[in-house]
């Protein structure tokens, strides 16, 4: 049975050729950056090169990019180094409620540290409400973080409009842009912010390596304490492999991105439609057209996420849910309970997130074998009357 | 993500026991919509014994396969048996659940539980 993967907003598969690019520093070439010899210097060079690619695919300075070990860690990072720098200024600040966890969480943490925190809604098709964000500013705000594309629904949210507002107040913005990437253009200058995260792994690149992108000129604390590494604010003998990986990969995944973005959007829109055509009681979760072009989410009334994807798995279908159940807790997904799902709605969500190697067969096969596993599904459970 | 056992999946895969009993004997209805579990018991009792057993599930894979793995574990037995029979006994014949899964094994003994209430509740009534 052939395996078909979609599941691209959890992660990719590692490029051959950035997999090319990053053994030669796992095997040979394993000098420390920091050191003053030949072997060590090659290694300085080609992390200075990794981040002028990422500095190129985003628009910003070289000097602008720091190298971390995920986008959770840049998430962390941004937050708290803001929050410490500033505390000063203020102890306020604004995120959505369908922050990835790494924010949510973070945000959680500095709520105990006795910072005050708004978690500004979204509306039913997960777009932030601006005017909501205006009400939250307050004279001590100093951080706005909301992220570019939610990582469940795929909504892309306004930037530009909240950094008009974050500008006017002279408030710093963070954004996770770690969906995003790849997927849709990522300009730190005509997005207007000031902090930027991003990982590796989705866009074809390696596992445990992310970036942080920082402003020049942005209050922020350093993040690991240490040797000097990073511009003395991140750290820890450098990742040089995984660092050389991501420079690659962003390069790949940035270069020709309408092509990419176009050829996802075929995807998306004809599962869309014949989902939504051929199953009965089902509804896409978030905005129809501003979504990573990448993104399905739908909710299949009367029953629950993993007997979806366990059945599906079994058809050789890797796919994710918002139920509880895939969670580890007992609440689906804070996202879909943000677009005002109910929760056995919510339980019963369906995401398909597709990528580069997927073709119009894989659509083509998944809509074979997923109504019968719904039908089946159904027929099991107690709330689905059959007339 | 823990794996389920080989056993756990062949009972979600190919469960024993899905549907309805007309005019069952007992009905017992657990859990709730909210958490995103539900099952329906369905038993026919004849002579203090279960003669047979159905039952309905909205719920993940444990779910689905504790359901299926009690109403084989009480088919044939008297009320007093099934009644014994805990959420570990449920868990061990599928060979355990991923810790995050053991309620799914409380449910389904609740679920018996309820069903056999159910009939006693209605025999009081039309004795």
């Amino acid at each position: 049975m052939n395996q078909i993967y979609l599941d691209h907003s959890a992660t990719t598969k590692l490029k051959k050729e950035v997999l090319d690019t990053i053994l030669p520093f796992l095997t040979e070439q394993y000098g420390n950056p920091s050191t003053i010899y030949t072997l060590g210097r090659e290694a300085k060079k080609a992390i200075d090169s990794a981040r002028e690619q990422v500095a190129k695919a985003i628009n910003a300075q070289p000097n602008e990019i720091y190298f971390t070990s995920s986008g959770t860690e840049s998430d962390n990072w941004a937050i708290k180094g803001v929050a410490y720098a500033n505390k000063q200024k203020g102890k306020h600040i604004i995120t959505s409620n369908i922050e990835h966890h790494a924010v949510l969480h973070t945000c959680e943490f500095l709520e105990k540290e006795g910072l005050e925190i708004t978690y500004v809604p979204v509306d039913n098709e997960g777009i932030l409400d601006l005017e909501q964000l205006k009400k939250a500013i307050r004279p001590d705000t100093i951080l706005i973080s909301v992220m570019l594309a939610n990582n469940e629904i795929g909504t892309i949210q306004p930037i530009r409009e909240i950094s008009q507002l974050a500008k006017e107040h002279g408030i710093y913005l963070h954004t996770d842009a770690v969906q995003a990437i790849g997927s849709i253009p990522v300009d730190v200058n005509d997005l207007g912010v000031d902090l930027l995260s991003l990982s590796g792994h989705k866009i074809y690149g390696p596992k445990g390596v992310g970036v942080l992108y920082v402003k020049t000129g942005t209050k922020i604390s350093p993040f690991i304490h240490g040797g000097g590494q990073e511009r003395g604010k991140r750290a820890g003998t450098e990742n040089v492999a995984n660092i050389v990986g991501i420079g690659k990969a962003i390069e790949l995944a940035t270069q020709d991105i309408q092509a990419y973005s176009t050829h996802l959007q075929e995807l998306r829109d004809m599962t869309i439609e014949e989902i939504l055509k051929t199953i009965p009681h089902s509804r896409l979760n978030g905005h129809r057209e501003k979504r990573l072009p990448g993104n399905v989410n739908i909710s299949f009334e009367y029953i629950e996420g993993e007997s979806i994807l366990l059945m599906l798995d079994s058809k050789g279908v890797c796919a994710s849910s918002g139920s509880a159940c895939t969670s580890g807790s007992l609440d689906p997904s804070h996202v879909l309970l943000a677009i005002g799902l109910p929760h056995e709605i919510a339980h019963g969500s369906l995401r398909l997130t597709f990528g580069e190697e997927n073709t119009k067969d894989d659509v083509k096969y998944l809509l074979e074998v997923l109504p019968p596993i719904i039908e089946r599904l159904r027929a099991m459970s107690p709330l689905y009357n059959q007339k | 993500m823990e794996e389920y056992s080989n056993k756990v999946m062949d009972h979600f895969m190919n469960p024993r026991n899905v549907g309805e009993i007309e005019n069952a004997d007992g009905v017992g209805t657990v859990g709730n919509p909210v958490c995103g579990d539900i099952m329906k018991m369905y038993l026919k009792i004849e002579n203090n014994t279960i003669k047979d057993a159905k039952f309905k599930t909205f719920g993940c894979g444990a779910a689905v396969a504790t359901s299926s793995m009690a109403t084989e574990l009480i088919i044939g037995k008297t009320l007093e048996e099934a009644l014994d029979i805990t959420n570990s006994t449920v868990a061990e014949a599928l060979d355990g659940l991923p810790p995050v899964k053991m309620h799914c094994s409380n449910l389904a003994q609740q679920a018996v539980k309820a069903a056999i209430d159910d009939y006693k509740k209605k025999n009081e009534k039309t004795e």
